[in-house]
């Protein structure tokens, strides 16, 4: 039995506790709040005018996607091959060592140098300019680390039994990978890798220094075009717009777009977490 | 010393190894170990835990290759062959020497594609002749009659024993000469047990199995010859009716008697 | 068997290419600072004053920036710390398993809401609040950005600690009931001691994620480069100056190297507090 005081405290945690989920809350609240009514069909198919002060966010919506699919493009098989290194074949090695090392330094760089990084090596050294193969790659390097770390993570859930199996019947080193392991983690990897994907949705600083286009209102036609992107629009908006206070329900409404993109991403790797749990029980 | 004459003149030998250590690491799990396996017949590993005989038994299709640090000295010959020559394929080892593991470890996949997992990897796509095949492997561990009518259900919805015995057909699907069965009864209640012992005489006619068992009782009924390990050497290599009535070795007869382990 | 030697190193290479992009990073940093050394010389970098561009005389100063920085960070930890280990500790000890259910995604969801959203929201809403709560001229302030990068570092802080705590042995607890001691004097006097090292990596690791966040200190600490150590102050961090500057700056001048130092300097901290952190976790085991 706990004692009075001891309830008071144990209170005193619980509230602390709920002041944090309250305004996790509230933000949302606000967003969905003041966005919802400024959002329409309009504003997402639209094209912006006059500086992003009238029309719509198409063009933001299109960059942001396009970025998100070139990031994954180049993220994903190098981080499930790292993660395969790691997991399948790594030994106890000072290379070893040193790759997880890099890793763990990749996790803790800022995303602004990042930033730096891409416009001195990808933009400036490899000459792609400011572009959405400049953002990607940059992008890439910056969730690299997320889609390794969850990526073998799922791949060790698999039970040794299985690879054991599998060699025992004559199967090579890659085949057992390929039908044995991969099939049963995949659910994991994809979880990571769409949490992965919905931080570089939402970071701006990488994108600022790589693609990013004040007001451009058309869509790219290649990868080596700028594009506007829903971040740093919201940025762009919120902070230099010179009427900033006119368009404030657009600001709150390519908030919530954003908000919305990042929470369902996020909302889906819950979902496919759940489905697969059911599906592959060991 | 172990003498090759205690099995009859006609025995092929198919399992050879001549003066076997076995490291993992710096820690030497096997010393010098020198003996003749008969084929067509069973012979079971008897020994404490820890005494080397799973480790002896991994050795004869190379399982131990997937454990980091591990290293074998001398030699180890199956029909004749080094199977630790720089030159031998591992795949074509293993399709010789199937292996069912204590843990019984169906993939999660149908009861089918479990079987099929061999042959296919080894390159065979019609479906007729893998219907074939899974069938026979299926009659031949005795499982057939038990789920011939859900062969696309996940196999992971079977018994421990109907698991066990779908491992074994499993291996025996790529058609294999040498079967090696690590405790594979060790988890499973006594009557699957009883199933799993009548499977493997059965099969005893048409394969060489070598066995490692903590149940000595199980070794008794069911193996021709029994080897007894004890910290990591062979101390005795005998007939089994042999070793469990009058042992050679007194290590032996305080295992056997229940003296030790 | 030429099939698997060529996946394996297709795996090798692609394991590889994280050491790469380490070595690629510090390289560039590095290189894009180095002129910096020649022209005007490293001294310049501890002046006390930022301008990078005058008519005058230009300054660049790293001192403001890091104080700048420095104070944000102080503030955001000193609300983080009990925030998060006081919430890691319910979720993992006091929490019905119905709650934490609940309250764990959420959390995640609070990781999830980029930083730009969040420092939208400063501006909308904190900013006014606290201009008014202290009667200032300006709601943007070291205070705000403290409050926005405590948002942001509760969700790291949060998950890490509570994995520390869980990784304490249940017998610890056991033993500790078992001599008569209360549920609040077990996690008090036995659990959080033992988790002690994982919590201290926890926060070590979501500061280097507060200094290195750039957005929302960007739009709500008021950007002015002066040196102060006022919380009601509008102060400008490292990761901002960058931010802002590097848009406009000509390359190859002083100012653009004089951004790589400031790269530089951020990498170079967040690199040895998670270096530091990670020794911490493997010498007390609590690597996962």
């Amino acid at each position: 039995m706990s004692t009075g005081k001891e309830q008071v405290i144990y209170w005193l945690i619980r509230m602390v506790m709920y002041a944090i989920v309250m305004v996790i809350g509230y933000i949302i609240f606000d967003i969905v709040w003041h966005g919802l009514p400024a959002l329409s069909w309009d504003f997402i198919s639209q094209y912006p005018r006059k500086g992003g002060a009238e029309g719509g966010i198409l063009p933001a919506i299109v960059g942001t996607l396009s970025l998100l699919v070139g990031t994954i493009a180049v993220s994903l098989p190098l981080g499930i091959c790292s993660a395969i290194y790691l997991s399948e074949y790594a030994e106890q090695s000072r290379f070893t060592a040193m790759i997880r090392l890099a890793i763990i330094t990749l996790a803790g760089v800022p995303s602004i140098v990042y930033g730096l990084f891409g416009l001195g090596f990808f933009v400036l050294l490899l000459n792609f300019g400011t572009s959405i193969l400049a953002g990607c790659l940059t992008l890439a390097c910056m969730i690299l680390p997320t889609i390794i770390v969850s990526s073998e993570e799922a791949l060790r859930a698999v039970p040794s039994g299985y690879r054991d199996a599998s060699l025992a019947l004559g199967a090579t080193k890659w085949e057992t990978i390929r039908t044995n392991v991969l099939p049963y983690s995949l659910s994991g990897i994809i979880t990571g890798s769409i949490l992965g994907i919905g931080r570089a949705a939402g970071e701006t600083a990488p994108i600022l220094l790589t693609v990013a286009a004040f007001y451009l209102p058309r869509l790219p036609n290649s990868i080596f075009d700028q594009v506007m992107a829903l971040p740093y629009h919201l940025y762009i908006l919120a902070t230099q717009h010179p009427e900033a206070d006119k368009v404030l329900p657009l600001q709150y409404a390519t908030a919530l777009v954003l908000l919305l993109l990042v929470l369902g991403l996020s909302l889906g790797a819950i979902f496919i977490r759940i489905h697969f749990r059911k599906k592959y029980r060991w | 010393m172990v003498e090759t004459s205690l099995f009859p003149a006609d025995t092929d030998h198919v399992i050879t190894t001549r003066q076997v250590n076995f490291f993992y690491g710096a820690v030497q799990a096997l010393f010098d170990i020198t003996m003749d396996i008969p084929g067509r017949r069973v012979t079971a590993f008897i020994g404490p835990s820890g005494c080397g005989k799973s480790t002896f038994l991994r050795i004869f299709n190379r399982m131990n290759d997937t454990i980091a640090g591990t290293r074998l000295e001398g030699e180890v010959l199956i029909n004749g062959e080094d199977i630790y020559q720089k030159s031998n394929n591992v795949v074509h080892l293993r399709r010789k020497v199937g292996m069912v593991f204590q843990k019984s470890n169906p993939f999660p996949k149908s009861i089918f594609d479990n079987v099929a997992y061999g042959p296919r990897i080894h390159g065979i796509k019609d479906k007729q002749q893998l219907a074939g095949i899974v069938e026979q492997s299926l009659m031949r561990s005795a499982l057939w009659d038990e789920v011939k009518d859900r062969l696309e259900t996940n196999a992971l919805g079977l018994s421990g024993g109907q698991q066990q015995r779908l491992c074994i057909a499993r291996a025996l699907a790529v058609g294999p000469e040498i079967l090696l069965m690590d405790e594979p009864a060790s988890a499973l209640d006594p009557k699957s047990t009883i199933r799993i012992e009548d499977l493997i005489g059965e099969l005893r006619n048409d394969y060489t199995i070598v066995i490692v068992t903590h149940n000595m009782q199980q070794a008794a009924r069911i193996s021709d010859y029994t080897a007894f390990f004890y910290e990591g050497r062979l101390v005795e290599f005998n007939a089994t009716k042999k070793i469990f009535t009058k042992p050679r070795e007194k290590q032996t007869e305080d295992y056997i008697t229940g003296r030790f382990g | 068997m030429w099939k698997d030697k060529a996946m394996r190193l297709l795996m090798v290479s692609a394991a590889s290419t994280s050491i790469c992009l380490v070595v690629l990073i510090f390289f560039f940093l590095a290189r894009e600072s180095a002129p910096f050394i020649v022209k005007p010389g490293l001294g310049a970098l501890f002046d006390t004053q930022w301008i990078p561009v005058s008519f005058i005389k230009e300054r660049f100063g790293l001192l403001p920036l890091i104080t700048g920085s420095a104070l944000v960070t102080g503030l955001s930890m000193l609300f983080t710390i009990p925030l998060s280990v006081l919430g890691a500790i319910y979720i993992a000890e006091i929490a019905s398993p119905v709650e934490r259910e609940f309250l764990k995604p959420f959390i995640e969801l609070l990781a999830s809401i980029p930083s730009v959203v969040l420092g939208f929201f400063g501006l909308m809403v904190l900013a006014p609040l606290i201009k008014h709560f202290f009667g200032l001229g300006t709601g943007l302030t070291a205070l705000t950005g403290a409050f926005l990068l405590t948002l942001m570092a509760i969700p790291t802080v949060i998950t890490l600690s509570e994995d520390a705590i869980n990784s304490v042995p249940r017998a610890y607890k056991d033993a500790s009931q078992a001599l008569g001691a209360s549920d609040l004097q077990t996690i008090f006097q036995v659990i959080i001691p033992a988790a002690l090292p994982g919590i201290i990596a926890a926060i070590m690791l979501g500061t280097g994620r507060v200094i290195g966040e750039t957005m929302a200190v960007l739009m709500v600490t008021g950007n002015s480069a002066l040196m102060t150590w006022s919380p009601l102050a509008p102060v400008r961090t490292m990761t901002a100056t960058i931010a802002a500057e590097m848009g406009e700056v000509s390359f190859g001048s002083i100012h653009y190297h004089s951004l790589f130092w400031i790269g530089l300097v951020l990498l170079a901290v967040t690199f040895i507090l998670n270096i530091i952190a990670q020794r911490v976790l493997v010498r007390y085991g609590m690597m996962k």
